[in-house]
């Protein structure tokens, strides 16, 4: 995609969260690529996950050594095709790669936010991105598309605005959590908010972070996102140093690998915007309102639905998407499903698997095509 | 624009216009998209082949990739006015229990099979021996996927079985072609076998 520089928007307008809690005003960051259409109808808002940001495809820099998150899928003559659509995607309320966070200053008080930024839902993005689409022009968009936590993005606004989406591409995801997910991410969030480091939230006070417990919970979230199979075919038992040396330091590469993970994210990665973003994705359930039935929650969907699910995910499992898809066939919408083949668990969704990019690209093709007529 | 397959016209004469149809083991989409052509149909096909399921992606035809044989257990009674099963049934591996599903789902069923009581196949078998291949069958017996073949009178006594009402039938040959010789001698000449069914009324 070539070298992009990131946008930040500013909105005065106070914002009613679905906690009951307001922000009063807040900035967004965001990048695009392509070029918005006369009509203002090519637009395409990809919507990220869990530890995912607005840098979606390019690089910030010359010496930038990786690309956004989705490079493999956004770029001229990929499935979104930048020559066609224009993309935009923006990092959620709370993050902190820009977008108002814990971590930026409360003007109330005129320090971190830390604890008392408010808790933020999957509704909440989704209609702070409906503001951000009015700031540019985007009326409705050609195609809403997240995986995982995003793909429950590309879900709600469907739900919430069906005059603003004329296709949803709902990847990897599920109408809401399972025990065991909610389980694991609570796992996630003891390690952080028991870290003596943590500070009820305000370690940057104490100019430290919580280090370990944020270590703790990336591991155990890569460990979710693999397969059995692909640990089994990247790391086996092999060992790091030829051999067992009966202590406490990397024996196997798995572990190495997991460090390694862990390392790369502390220093990177909030560990109040990672609570944050646990529980939205553990408060995700538009069945919620409709006795849990889902059907009823997406009778508002107006758009077409491409949803996926790759084979080996035992995160957000192929069948977690098929009640999407049953929702959506039970209220006779377009909708179509597909099972992708891949060994890489839940981050499959960010893998170059050549059927995913093929499906992509051809529900997209249709996308363009609606654009004409 | 190629000619439309001759079985594909005649459950496209059956079909009423701007009908819900769910075709299971649709493959590349071409009967849903012609149907929606030329009848304004909507609907899904339900596919487990990935490069079925991709060129229905492409063609813009509802697709959801799915096993038969795991059942329509996620679509609610009478969601379709027709549910179509093309040269599927001798593939699945309960034939039985997925007539009696499609007739829960959809309110009519539409079903075409290769005829396994047409002359070649009995001349293959009863004179040469050997399990049948033709162009309605081109598979040698270890390696086919059909694995419950049947002929018409089969069908027909499944149907009386089941409590099937059927209310219409044709039979085509391999070039689906309709000829006088088959409307004659159906269970001998047809080569592919169509009916369209319903659940028979109570007395």
């Amino acid at each position: 995609m070539g070298l992009v520089t990131p946008a930040r928007l500013r909105f005065p307008e106070p914002l009613a969260l679905a906690s009951g809690g307001v922000l009063a005003n807040y900035e967004l960051v965001y990048e695009t690529y392509g070029t918005l259409n006369a009509e203002a109808s090519n637009a395409v808002l990809v919507c990220h996950a869990l530890s995912g940001s607005h840098h979606v495809a390019g690089y910030h820099s010359e010496d930038d050594k990786r690309p956004g998150w989705w490079e493999h899928h956004v770029g001229p003559g990929k499935s979104l095709d930048t020559q066609r659509f224009f993309v935009v995607a923006c990092n959620n309320l709370g993050s902190c790669f820009g977008s108002t966070g814990p971590a930026s200053i409360n003007p109330a008080t005129g320090r971190a936010f830390g604890p008392d930024f408010p808790m933020v839902t999957v509704r909440d993005w989704v209609e702070s991105q409906a503001r951000l689409a009015d700031r540019l022009g985007i009326r409705r968009w050609a195609a809403v598309v997240g995986g995982s936590l995003g793909g429950m993005q590309a879900l709600q606004w469907a739900i919430d605005y069906p005059e603003r989406v004329a296709h949803a591409i709902i990847i990897a995801a599920a109408p809401k959590l399972t025990a065991q997910n909610i389980a694991f991410n609570e796992v996630a969030r003891q390690a952080i908010l028991t870290d003596p480091d943590f500070h009820d939230g305000r370690f940057y006070d104490h100019s430290t972070e919580p280090r370990r417990g944020l270590r703790i919970a990336r591991m155990l979230g890569h460990i979710t996102y693999l397969s059995d199979d692909i640990m089994r075919e990247k790391f086996g038992r092999d060992l790091r140093g030829g051999k067992i040396n009966f202590d406490y330091q990397v024996a196997f590469e798995v572990e190495s690998y997991l460090r390694y993970q862990a390392d790369s994210f502390v220093g990177h990665f909030d560990a109040n915007t990672y609570l944050l973003m646990t529980k939205a994705l553990d408060y995700f359930d538009p069945a919620g309102n409709t006795d849990g039935r889902l059907a009823a929650a997406l009778a508002p969907v107006k758009a077409d639905t491409l949803v996926l699910a790759f084979t080996s995910d035992w995160r957000f499992a192929p069948a977690r998407s098929r009640e999407i898809v049953k929702a959506l066939h039970d209220n006779d919408l377009n909708v179509s499903y597909a099972e992708i083949k891949a060994a890489h668990g839940h981050d499959a969704f960010l893998m170059p698997i050549p059927r995913y990019v093929e499906i992509l690209r051809s529900y997209m093709d249709r996308v363009s095509m609606g654009l004409a007529t | 624009m190629s000619p439309v397959r001759l079985d594909f016209r005649i459950i496209g004469d059956w079909i009423k216009p701007q009908s819900r149809v769910l075709d299971l083991g649709c493959g590349d989409g071409s009967l849903l998209a012609y149907l929606a052509q030329s009848k304004g149909a909507s609907g899904y096909g339900l596919e487990i082949d990935d490069a079925h399921v991709s060129e229905c992606i492409r063609r813009g035809v509802n697709v959801i990739q799915t096993d038969l044989d795991a059942g329509l257990s996620e679509f609610d009674e009478r969601s379709f006015d027709f549910v179509v099963l093309s040269l599927t049934l001798q593939a699945v591996r309960y034939p039985d229990r997925l007539l009696r599903e499609m007739l829960r789902v959809g309110t009519e069923g539409i079903v075409t099979f290769p005829n396994f009581g047409h002359w070649r196949a009995r001349w293959q078998l009863g004179a040469l021996g050997r399990m049948p291949v033709s162009a309605a069958l081109p598979h040698e017996w270890y390696s086919t996927p059909n694995i419950h073949l049947c002929t018409l009178r089969d069908f027909e006594r499944l149907c009386k079985r089941e409590g099937i009402e059927i209310l219409e039938s044709q039979v085509v040959d391999h070039a689906h072609r309709r000829r006088l010789a088959l409307r004659l001698f159906p269970n001998t000449l047809g080569e592919i076998a169509l009916y369209r069914f319903r659940r028979a009324r109570l007395p």
